[in-house]
């Protein structure tokens, strides 16, 4: 990838990035933040890790981002007037932003400089490549996120089932007389 | 250098002009195959100074559907909705062309095409991923029609959009399972590959196609593919009788228009993947690359010329007839209730996905083939 692209597609990133934070309105945060990601998945691509690239895309953008649209929607969140909070909120929020303005920089600051520019092993990033590491050395630990998964799905649905007539036993009292057939309360 | 990108400019520019006229040339049909369908004449008024009439040919409307109505439509006034987000209403439009036209980068047309001492791969760009590629510019799709109902301030629009987001999340899943069942028995991402694969013969005459090892896959891709294009009888996103367009309701003139075309971009879409993946691509029948070879052992040399453009023809040919199947779906099944479609997708296609995957992914293994 030429510095230049490396470049281009950096800056969007960051462009992105602060678009999320200083929009207003929550669709156009998510709408920045959707850029980033698709940003970034083009970035790991033209860096050679061309599957992760791609699979950022479709997870991240094509499902998580889509799942966060519709929460804005069912929430109906509208857009703030001004940025709300107390001074407190304020002070205590501008001292974490420092420390890690901070911490950035020491780390910034104290790594190696680039000597030489190292390419990557023919494969690297590949559908094989990946595979044979979650497969062989990472088996444990991609078998056990898999079952973590699967129960949080199998949660989700429990949680979200609706038992028929449910709702009417955990109504409160006068609601149930009021549903009860002949009943003359409206 | 040059001459190289030079290639990859032209190859570009050729299947971009190939899909958009294509899916121009889609809408006259489903008009002229609608009416057929319904016992109707259908477009029939525009033409030319009569010269068609003159001439003694029936009108065929031609003129109606590929330049009356397009000019007409661009020359409407676009209206933007008062209180709608001026900025998104009109982003949406093409954040909804965009993935379907990028997607036509990867697709194969032909095998390689030898000019000089230059062999061409007529692929617009040979990823090694391409099936990825595929996967995620479909996942991005979803964008301008969520965006699009929900940027209009209407409500119609909202409940058009949030349908369709619904419909084509749920049913992308059912169309990954498909596409992942074929990558596991062809053994390759690449499109260009799964195509070459597909090109040999079993018994010394049945072509090596993909309907014949996958053929629940195929089933899988075709209705998940109506399903993401939004067409009877998946249109309850924009379904007449109940949300006035749906998602389109507050578009007018050129962005209508951006969205019709993107409409007909993925019918044409969805064939193309019917055709790579079931039906051999760019593959003729005992086609190969130094000519027939028939069954029974005759033998015909052919130019290298001559095949790749018996390819190109034979993969678009073959693209018609999937747009056609789905325009013949279209006007002949009526609209499904939401919770038959919510059904069909969760409860129908996808289990038939996973059950699909685990037995080629068993077949796969038994027999160490790719």
């Amino acid at each position: 990838m030429p510095l230049w692209l490396f470049t281009f597609l950096a800056v969007i990133a960051i462009v992105g990035a602060f678009g999320v934070i200083l929009q207003r309105s929550p669709v156009h945060c998510l709408l920045a933040l959707a850029l980033t990601l698709v940003d970034v998945g083009v970035l790991f691509v033209g860096l050679g890790a061309v599957t992760l690239g791609f699979l950022q895309i479709i997870i991240y953008v094509g499902a998580i981002m889509v799942l966060f649209l519709f929460v804005i929607w069912l929430l109906n969140l509208q857009s703030e007037a001004k940025p709300n909070g107390h001074l407190a909120l304020k002070f205590f929020g501008s001292i974490g932003a420092a420390a890690l303005a901070a911490e950035l920089s020491v780390f910034f600051f104290s790594a190696q400089p680039i000597s030489r520019v190292t390419s990557t092993p023919s494969g690297y990033g590949s559908v094989e490549d990946l595979a044979r590491m979650l497969f062989s050395d990472y088996l444990v630990a991609f078998e056990v996120t898999s079952i973590l998964l699967l129960a949080a799905l199998a949660g989700a649905i429990a949680l979200a089932r609706r038992v028929p007539g449910a709702a009417l036993l955990r109504a409160p009292a006068e609601i149930q007389r009021a549903a009860r057939p002949g009943s003359t309360v409206r | 250098m040059a001459i190289d990108l030079l290639i990859g400019a032209v190859k570009a520019i050729v299947i971009v002009v190939m899909v958009l006229n294509l899916a121009g040339l889609l809408l006259w049909f489903e008009r002229k195959g609608s009416a057929l369908i319904q016992d109707r004449v259908g477009a029939n008024r525009a033409a030319v100074f009569g010269l068609g009439q003159r001439l003694g040919l029936p009108n065929l409307g031609l003129m109606n559907t590929l330049l009356a109505d397009p000019i007409k439509l661009f020359t409407k006034e676009d209206f933007v909705p008062d209180g709608a987000d001026r900025f998104l209403h009109g982003l949406a439009p093409f954040l909804a062309l965009f993935p379907v036209l990028v997607t036509f980068a990867v697709v194969p047309i032909g095998d390689v095409l030898e000019i000089g001492s230059r062999s061409i791969n007529l692929q617009a760009a040979s990823l090694n991923v391409s099936a990825l590629y595929v996967l995620a510019t479909l996942g991005i799709g979803v964008y301008g029609v969520a965006l699009g109902g929900w940027a209009s301030n209407n409500r119609w629009a909202l409940l058009g959009a949030i349908r369709a987001s619904a419909q084509m999340i749920s049913y992308e899943i059912a169309m990954g399972l498909a596409i992942i069942a074929v990558v596991i028995a062809y053994g390759t991402l690449d499109l260009q590959q799964i195509c070459r694969i597909q090109g040999g013969v079993w018994f010394g005459w049945l072509p090596r196609w993909g309907i014949l090892i996958q053929p629940v896959s195929f089933i899988l891709l075709l209705t998940s593919g109506m399903a993401e294009s939004k067409r009877v009888p998946f249109d309850l996103p924009e379904g007449e009788s109940e949300l006035v367009a749906g998602y389109f309701t507050e578009y007018s003139g050129g962005k209508q228009a951006v969205f019709m075309m993107t409409d007909f971009a993925e019918i044409v879409l969805v064939a193309v993947l019917i055709t790579l993946f079931f039906f051999g691509g760019w593959q003729v029948p005992w086609l190969y690359r130094d000519g027939f070879r028939f069954p029974g052992g005759a033998h015909l040399a052919l130019p290298n010329v001559v095949v790749a453009i018996a390819q190109i023809i034979a993969f678009w040919l073959k693209t018609v007839v999937f747009c056609w199947l789905q325009i013949l779906v279209r006007w002949t099944l009526p609209r499904f209730r939401y919770d038959q479609l919510m059904r069909l997708g969760w409860k129908g296609l996808v289990p038939l996905g996973l059950a699909n995957l685990v037995v080629t992914a068993f077949v796969v293994v038994a027999i160490g083939a790719k």
